[in-house]
């Protein structure tokens, strides 16, 4: 469990240190995220003002669109140069490959969902910041979901010439629960009068998803991977 | 960190090793015995199969067909510990580029759950020749830089297997001659070296033995001649086609049974 | 084995569809929904075979991808294959059954959705399996396997997000005027399903040993 742990934390730590050199995912990701809010505005916002329950689905989308961009960009980087090979000949469970990533993955979200949130708020009117924990919880949970099952598909697609059309067209069918919930859950939360209790249940199904998920793909990432 | 279980092998056995994807054939019921302290040398035209054998020699990719054992173990039954015991340097040179070349190597080292990586990693890049540069990013590295790296990379786990695809296209001479130190080196150290190439210029005075790779067929080269003679000759000989249509089933050879 | 079972099955498929009419047709006329109402008897049965379809690709899929048995690949393309088309017919007939019910043909009702949802899964796999390049068989099965656990994550989720289907209690209390006919189309779906995938793996099992063919030839 330790050696799991350090191969994790080495993989982690390996992606930040790239990441804090050329800063290339995060200010894409960033951008394109901050892009995707703005023509969702023109799309949703009339007569300056947003359509009612608008934001709740603005936020989810924009966190599963720029996710997706992430993901594919996240593996491009092991790719090139061939260095996955590199990663999957070393002697180390290789499920501690796939959380290094998933972790890398997570935290650059985390990162691009905190000003996500915050244009939204502004933008559409929303009370997002009313029950903050329970948004918080939400997100986690959320972005833990889509994070784990594409995180899985975007490293498996690598072998594939057409991997950057495959990618969303395989994850967002498969996400679809995560973003139902994801989406109801927060309009629980921002409706006129928020309905905790149904926020809770989201919560709670988010959370078994998140489980059996990132399971499944701990179960079949070393499969999937050999040839 | 709990230390790798020894998995220890001076041969490595091939026997009707077949991969085919589909209906496209890249290595037909290859036989083929690797031993500690020898360069092997595969030789062939492009898309001959060298990188698909040398898959399948790191493990990575499963045969369709037929078995590899290293000394008594599969790939499978060895997993991690195997892999410990395998180095592979691909064309593609498996570094990143963002980091510097001492991370480069750290992050190897840490991988390969290596006690001291930071020493290691020192040794390591001064074999390279690369003191001076440790701390400069690999993007900024010239070819001949980068491979000397990626082979340092490569051994630092000190592999029985080392795996080479093409290592010289590219190099200039002073890295050509590093990397052929290197190789002896490796031999006289009782590895088992692999080198797919089509670059015979080099390599002529190193090989103690050479196979011939042609359409995932592999014969042996002779043993008369210059090593440029007889891959002519073996070219020559080397079936050039699909041959006429069999008879009946008696053709087919193991694990090939069309039934 | 494949080669025997399919004229059994198809034969029992067969007595099931020509008997079904007439059940279906005897079976009294609902008063709010009329003649409508008969679509249920292969609506209904369309979903659980497309559902049937859906749990052999997921279970063959993770026989294939964790003890590489070959065979299994191909039962989880065929699966995969008659889902969809039985996933089809539950689509078309399903909007028919909504615009007479809620006067629209489309209302994301609940289990609808979860079948278009799952029909988009199922094209997902086949677009991968197609254009994934080599070894995107492989690739495919951890799909296949993710598209399984999908299901109860998409039946609470859909359910709870929107619900004005009506209750699945109905199937059960069913009188029984309209439960034989039902429970007989259901059993002539399942049937067929079986009838359809033991041919599929049929073909599927030729065109491998084709390849193995082709690839002995060239060996000689």
């Amino acid at each position: 469990m330790r050696r799991f742990l350090q191969v994790t934390w080495l993989v982690v730590r390996k992606d930040l240190r790239v990441e804090s050199r050329n800063k290339e995912m995060l200010l894409t990701t960033l951008f394109f995220a901050v892009s995707c809010v703005l023509v969702f505005s023109f799309g949703f916002v009339r007569g300056g003002e947003a359509i009612e329950g608008s934001a709740s689905g603005v936020l989810w989308i924009t966190i599963a669109f720029s996710g997706t961009l992430a993901l594919g960009r996240a593996f491009e980087r092991e790719r090139h140069h061939d260095a996955l090979r590199g990663l999957l000949m070393a002697p180390v469970d290789r499920p501690a490959i796939y959380v290094g990533k998933l972790v890398g993955v997570l935290l650059l979200l985390a990162v691009v969902e905190a000003l996500v949130v915050v244009m939204v708020a502004f933008l559409f009117q929303a009370p997002l910041f009313r029950h903050g924990w329970w948004l918080l919880t939400l997100l986690s949970l959320g972005t833990i979901g889509f994070a784990s099952v594409g995180t899985l598909f975007s490293a498996m697609l690598l072998r594939t010439r057409s991997r950057a059309v495959l990618l969303p067209v395989l994850l967002y069918p498969v996400t679809i629960p995560v973003l139902i919930m994801g989406v109801s859950g927060t309009f629980a939360l921002v409706q006129p009068e928020p309905d905790l209790v149904l926020a809770r249940v989201w919560v709670s199904l988010l959370f078994f998803f998140d489980i059996v998920f990132v399971t499944l793909a701990l179960w079949t990432f070393e499969p999937v991977m050999t040839e | 960190m709990p230390p790798l279980q020894i998995t220890d092998f001076t041969q490595v056995t091939l026997s009707g090793v077949s991969r085919h994807y589909g209906r496209r054939r890249a290595l037909s019921r290859v036989n083929l015995v690797l031993s500690a302290g020898e360069i092997i040398g595969v030789l062939g035209p492009n898309g001959a199969g060298k990188s698909t054998l040398l898959g399948v020699l790191s493990t990575l990719a499963e045969p369709s067909n037929g078995d590899v054992r290293y000394g008594d173990l599969t790939a499978s039954a060895g997993g991690a510990p195997l892999r410990a015991q395998v180095g592979f340097l691909s064309h593609e040179l498996q570094l990143y580029p963002e980091l510097t070349a001492r991370e480069n190597l750290e992050f190897f080292a840490g991988l390969y759950g290596l006690d001291r990586p930071a020493e290691r990693a020192h040794e390591a890049l001064a074999r390279a020749s690369l003191s001076e540069r440790a701390d400069d990013l690999v993007e900024g590295f010239s070819r001949g830089m980068r491979q000397r790296l990626a082979l340092e990379r490569t051994l630092l786990h000190a592999p029985r297997l080392v795996l080479f695809d093409e290592p010289f296209t590219g190099l200039d001479e002073a890295s050509c001659g590093t990397l052929v130190t290197r190789l002896q080196q490796l031999r006289t150290a009782g590895r088992i070296v692999v080198l797919a190439t089509h670059d015979l210029d080099v390599v002529s005075q190193l090989l103690d033995r050479a196979v011939l790779l042609r359409m995932g067929r592999l014969s042996e080269l002779g043993s008369k001649g210059s090593l440029r003679e007889r891959y002519r000759a073996a070219l020559a000989e080397a079936p050039r086609g699909r041959r006429p249509v069999p008879s009946g089933p008696s053709g087919s050879g193991p694990g090939e049974s069309p039934a | 084995m494949n080669r025997r079972l399919f004229p059994w099955l198809i034969g029992l498929s067969l007595v099931f569809f020509v008997v079904a009419p007439i059940l279906i047709v005897r079976a009294p006329l609902e008063q709010e929904m009329g003649l409508i109402q008969k679509i249920f008897y292969f609506h209904f049965s369309a979903w659980m075979a497309m559902y049937l379809g859906i749990c052999i690709l997921g279970i063959s899929s993770a026989l294939f991808l964790f003890r590489r048995k070959p065979a299994a690949d191909r039962l989880a393309v065929s699966a995969a294959e008659a889902a969809i088309v039985f996933g089809l017919m539950g689509l078309i007939t399903g909007p028919i059954w909504a615009v007479k019910s809620w006067g629209v043909w489309w209302n994301w009702d609940a289990r609808t959705t979860i079948a278009l949802i799952l029909e988009l899964i199922l094209v997902a796999y086949l677009i991968l399996r197609t254009y994934g390049g080599p070894g995107s068989d492989r690739l495919a099965a951890g799909l296949g396997m993710f598209a399984m656990a999908n299901l109860p994550f998409l039946y609470v989720s859909t359910n709870i997000w929107r619900t004005i289907h009506p209750p699945t209690s109905v199937v059960p209390t069913l009188p029984v005027d309209f439960g034989i006919p039902l429970w007989w189309s259901f059993a002539g779906f399942i049937v067929l399903c079986l009838a359809l995938l033991t041919a599929r793996v049929r073909l599927e099992e030729q065109r491998a040993t084709l390849d193995r063919l082709y690839l002995a030839l060239e060996d000689e």
